[in-house]
């Protein structure tokens, strides 16, 4: 039972790596890129980290995994942001 | 389950391979250092996968330096440095 | 299916690392190289972790994804916008260009004559049954080094005297640095959002390292990783406008970079004033002695690669509760 449902998870979160990746490549801009990069960040991620921690040992491997996905979360949320931001600051300025 | 992790690694790795490709390709620096921060997200979920497969737990301590460390280099790639004259 | 699916991963893997490595040194744009080698790092720390390696993968998480592309950036920033292969000014190369393309030619075949014999070397390697003799005389002595982490008891305890002279080696470094001149110009105060990110970021990177250092005992992690965590949290300081960069004040940073050496010194010296052999923990003290002296050598190492972000001697009225900055 817990098998199949961290199945589940790990397999709708490579879904979403997937198109996170296939997104970079196929959008035309830098700004439509960014929105398939954190298709990968929250829900590939997230998912993933889901189905692994049901697989945990211990529940302080869990803990540590949902804390990795929190830091990915916040972290690549104000990267993403900071390189847009850069990005558009050199357009407008040149 | 351990057939579905191995596969996952592989599928992992060639989503990482996909975000290469833009790596390399990308027009400006921005675009390679956007496809940096995936190529990163998807490192993390790789070693995830990869402390599972090969029974390694410190693997997940590997993951999470990966992931912090990844938001510093995309930090420094932005900051501005100061003008000549101001202090 | 599992093997089948690893070897598919390692053959990615190598193919990923190669193609990157060829198209970052085929490229004239400095930041091209530069990010190609970020992320160089980054695939090759993966690769370690799936070498089962996993305080090398630490290591290279933090030094070469995190901290190598910081001071490449940095550096290539410097530079006006220029081609890496140098301005090509008419005439005045054309007298030298055979020489110099002799010399490449040269050069490169020597490099892949280097490369062919360190193939064959490898592939001889795993043709003769392992013997696991260096294994065998580790994992022997683990019991009496203090630490039940084979890589920390070699580098801390069986081969103690190679670390102690890297970190010489360090320090030689960080007075290069200093030599070099005042530090590079500092960054622009952070905005809203870079602000929030540093306001999370820092501890726990600082707490990051504080773990890295004390699970160095029994698992993978250590005083190098743990240095370079918090050298990463003083860059990021440096990022976001602290001209300090967290660095301590002029004559506590004199010691913080010597810290490494001086207190391996100290315990060795002591050891032998004891009447032990030079660096010879005895086994009761063992543990302790390399957590005291993994401490300062993890400060010295923070201190140094801060520096060398820095690209300098940094400016006294920038350090953290310098006098000159009271009176302001």
């Amino acid at each position: 039972m817990i098998d199949a449902l961290s199945s589940l998870f790990i397999v709708a979160g490579l879904g979403f790596y997937l198109a996170g990746s296939i997104g970079l490549l196929r959008l035309p801009d830098l700004y439509s890129r960014l929105h398939a990069l954190t298709k990968a960040d929250n829900l590939g991620l997230g998912l993933l980290t889901a189905g692994l921690a049901l697989h945990a040992q211990e529940l302080l491997i869990a803990l540590k995994l949902i804390l990795i996905w929190l830091a990915v979360l916040a972290a690549s949320a104000a990267s993403a942001h900071l390189i847009a931001q850069h990005v558009r600051r050199r357009e407008t300025s040149s | 389950m351990s057939e579905l992790v191995a596969v996952s690694t592989l599928v992992l790795m060639f989503s990482l391979f996909l975000g290469l490709l833009r790596v390399v390709r990308g027009p400006g620096a921005g675009d390679r250092m956007l496809a940096m921060q995936l190529i990163g997200t998807t490192g993390v979920g790789l070693l995830l996968l990869l402390s599972l497969m090969l029974d390694q737990t410190a693997l997940i301590d590997v993951a999470l330096i990966l992931a912090l460390l990844a938001a510093v280099a995309a930090a420094a790639f932005t900051s501005q440095e100061l003008e000549t004259g101001d202090d | 299916m599992n093997t089948t699916a690893l070897l598919a991963l390692d053959a990615l893997l190598v193919f990923s690392l190669l193609s990157l490595a060829v198209a970052a040194l085929a490229t004239h744009d400095a930041r091209r190289s530069v990010i190609l080698f970020m992320a160089f790092g980054l695939v090759l720390a993966v690769a370690w972790g799936r070498l089962m390696a996993p305080d090398v993968a630490l290591a290279e998480a933090a030094i070469g994804a995190g901290l190598s592309g910081a001071l490449l950036l940095a550096a290539v920033h410097e530079q006006p916008r220029r081609a890496l292969s140098g301005d090509s000014r008419p005439g005045h190369n054309r007298a030298h260009s055979s020489f110099k393309v002799a010399l490449e030619w040269a050069v490169t075949l020597l490099c892949v004559a280097v490369a062919g014999v360190l193939a064959w070397a490898l592939a001889a390697a795993f043709d003769r049954t392992p013997k696991d003799v260096l294994a065998q005389a580790v994992s022997d002595n683990l019991a009496a080094s203090g630490v039940s982490n084979p890589v920390t008891a070699v580098l801390l305890n069986f081969r103690a005297y190679d670390t102690l002279l890297e970190l010489a080696v360090l320090l030689t470094a960080v007075l290069g640095i200093m030599a070099m001149g005042p530090e590079r110009r500092g960054y622009r105060a952070a905005g809203p959002v870079f602000d929030g990110l540093v306001g999370w970021l820092v501890p726990v990177l600082i707490l990051m390292a504080g773990y890295l250092l004390w699970v160095g005992a029994h698992a993978p992690g250590g005083a190098f990783q743990a240095g370079a965590t918090l050298a990463a949290a003083g860059v990021v300081l440096r990022l976001a406008g602290q001209r300090s960069a967290g660095l301590p004040p002029w004559r506590l940073l004199h010691l913080t970079v010597a810290a490494g050496v001086v207190m391996f010194l100290a315990v060795g010296l002591s050891l032998l004033a004891l009447g032990r052999p030079f660096l010879g923990y005895p086994p009761a003290w063992a543990g302790a002695l390399i957590l005291l002296i993994e401490t300062a050598a993890m400060l010295a190492i923070a201190a140094t690669l801060v520096l060398a972000f820095l690209g300098g001697r940094p400016a006294e009225s920038h350090l953290n509760f310098s006098k000159e900055k009271r009176q302001c």
